[in-house]
């Protein structure tokens, strides 16, 4: 009877590790980090987690269809610099604002699923293996986003690019009460310090596109079909799924996700930027969604988990960088995170799996 | 000419209707080899036909062309005598024929009732998944069928084999297929649990729907056969009812020894 029970307790902790762990590192460093706790450093954790969490949410889809998508750090890089490089020219031109801006997001995001089209095409009709064909898609992004940025960083944007970047749905200050999108104009030091900013606009986006695709995966006929490809593709055809038109449906919503992180990049940073902002994403994003208890070998993950495992990474980071520690320790600690997640997959997968 | 006659005598006496399946000089070459060379086949309504040959023989090779998994390099396909072509597993699934394979059958990491529905979720309003309803089912399918498994929600891979098998017919028939395909349902099994799905199979039949069944094992063909039709080579060697002959006469066939 008390087995029984142990073993319960245990699957649990098997099952969550994640969300213990991401727990135990929040309580961690708000104990020996300064500035740690508080609204204000958790909203900063959100907001720099928002690219990692498109990237990693397309790059769900991907995994637990079977596959692997290595090109979403480029694809987003690209998208960065084509969008980036839309919004400067027609804003130059002397076209509004508000269409230079549309116009640059809806090309560069447009443009950013060609190669998730591609990358389909290769993998369910030519039958190119995921690692290969993705990778092939890696550097041709690089090197697409290299030539349409010629190696610079692409600024003179239009201005409001800057304000959509750092808006927030809702300011409340104790002197101007509560207002919507825009921010109250304050003058006094203390009063711009008090001044609560309330959920920033990319954060709200890309939540909304969250609870959409995690809907997708879970509710949905298409959802269905993603895990059973990935749990046996010849059971999945057989069954009479349509195979190859998913997997390429399934890479276009990976190169989607990676084009509006990209897009997303261009208001976070105001400007188009390549190469030292992008690469090694991916990699980061695959962790992400392993840790978040996906396999590599399919069939299996969510995006709940996904969720988890991107927030424990950001809170890592920020966590040690609030320590003083230098960055490298971070890529230490996502490595050795990394391998314990694979491990417990290989190792309990009694335990993970059953009720 | 032994082999047209024997033919004929198969047909004649079970021609009391219609074939609801037949196919017809089905020829099929993968590269230079000859997997099925003018192969004929009828299935008739309520009857369980068995295939059976040695390895090689062409019998897999056979209900994949029927389930659309292959395409017929030669030869017609007819359905209550319509000619029809089955161009993909799906096609054959609209066609209410329904396959069982040997080990491709279900997903290992999902649970009972998604496998159950693979492929064919129940929905509403189109597109979402009705997972309440397909619990229900599940739960009415497995009562009818007297197939207990501990939990709906178990991933398939913690199953025994018999009840693996036994949801992977148990599935044909709840999705009233009025062909069902068993390729080696027997395979693999433990004695209880082969009894059982021969026991599966004749409930097939008594549902309404004809049966086609592939076994090495000639004492489980004789048990619930009804006609067995033998391959040897990819061509067709026999076809015989169970009543008038014997496992002797089979084994012959078989290895081209009568």
């Amino acid at each position: 009877m008390h087995k029984k029970r142990d073993r319960k307790i245990l699957s649990h902790v098997a099952r969550n590790w994640a969300l213990l762990f991401l727990i135990c590192l929040l309580i961690l460093f708000s104990i020996l980090g300064k500035n740690f706790f508080g609204l204000r450093n958790f909203s900063n954790i959100v907001l720099a987690a928002t690219t990692l969490l498109l990237l990693a949410t397309g790059e769900t889809f991907v995994i637990i269809s079977g596959g692997i998508d290595l090109s979403i750090g480029f694809v987003m890089g690209f998208v960065c610099v084509v969008s980036a490089v839309v919004m400067r020219d027609l804003h130059a031109a002397g076209l509004p604002q508000v269409i230079s801006i549309t116009t640059g997001c809806s090309v560069g995001i447009l443009l950013g699923l060609i190669p998730g089209l591609i990358n389909g095409i290769l993998i369910a009709k030519l039958r190119v293996p995921p690692f290969i064909a993705t990778l092939g898609m890696w550097g041709i992004a690089n090197g697409l986003a290299w030539r349409f940025s010629e190696g610079f960083p692409i600024a003179f944007l239009p201005p409001r690019v800057r304000d959509i970047g750092m808006a927030y749905i809702a300011y409340f200050s104790p002197k101007t009460g509560l207002s919507f999108f825009s921010r109250p104009v304050l003058t006094e030091r203390a009063d711009i310090w008090n001044l609560m900013k309330i959920i920033p606009i990319p954060v709200l986006v890309i939540a909304i596109l969250l609870v959409i695709f995690a809907f997708v995966l879970a509710k949905t006929k298409f959802g269905q079909h993603t895990y059973a490809i990935g749990g046996s593709v010849d059971a999945a055809e057989r069954a009479g799924i349509n195979v190859s038109r998913h997997l390429i449906k399934t890479y276009t919503i990976s190169a989607f996700f990676a084009s509006c992180a990209g897009a997303l990049l261009v208001f976070k940073i105001n400007m188009g930027v390549h190469t030292q902002y992008t690469s090694s994403y991916e990699l980061f994003a695959i962790a992400a969604v392993v840790i978040g208890g996906a396999s590599l070998m399919g069939g299996k993950g969510n995006i709940w988990g996904t969720i988890i495992g991107v927030l424990l990474i950001g809170t890592l980071n920020n966590g040690l960088m609030l320590m003083g520690l230098p960055i490298f320790y971070r890529y230490i600690a996502v490595g050795c995170i990394l391998i314990v997640a694979v491990l417990i997959d290989q190792f309990f997968p009694e335990l993970v799996y059953k009720e | 000419m032994v082999t047209n006659k024997l033919l004929k005598a198969g047909r004649d006496i079970t021609s009391k209707s219609e074939p609801i399946l037949e196919l017809r000089g089905i020829c099929k070459y993968f590269g230079g080899v000859h997997a099925l060379e003018d192969v004929g086949l009828e299935l008739y309504p309520d009857e369980i036909l068995a295939l059976v040959g040695d390895n090689g023989a062409g019998k897999s090779t056979l209900i994949k062309i029927i389930a659309g998994v292959y395409q017929p390099d030669k030869g017609e396909v007819l359905m209550e005598g319509k000619e029809i072509e089955i161009r993909s597993p799906r096609a054959s699934m609209d066609l209410r024929i329904e396959t069982v394979y040997q080990e491709l059958a279900l997903v290992d990491k999902l649970d009972v009732v998604e496998n159950i529905f693979l492929g064919r979720p129940l929905t509403k309003f189109r597109w979402f998944v009705n997972r309440k309803r397909m619990v229900a089912e599940t739960v009415d399918i497995l009562k009818r069928l007297k197939i207990s498994i501990p939990s709906l929600k178990e991933p398939v891979q913690n199953l025994s084999g018999g009840q693996r098998q036994a949801l992977a017919v148990g599935r044909a028939i709840a999705w009233s297929g009025r062909i069902v395909i068993l390729d080696e349902p027997t395979a693999a099994l433990g004695v209880e649990e082969t009894r059982k799905t021969l026991a599966l199979i004749k409930q097939i039949k008594e549902q309404g729907a004809s049966v086609i069944v592939i076994s090495h094992n000639l004492r489980h063909i004789f048990e619930v056969s009804d006609r067995i039709i033998v391959l040897r080579g990819g061509r067709r060697v026999g076809s015989r009812i169970k009543s008038k002959t014997n496992i002797d006469e089979i084994v012959k066939l078989i290895t081209g020894s009568l």
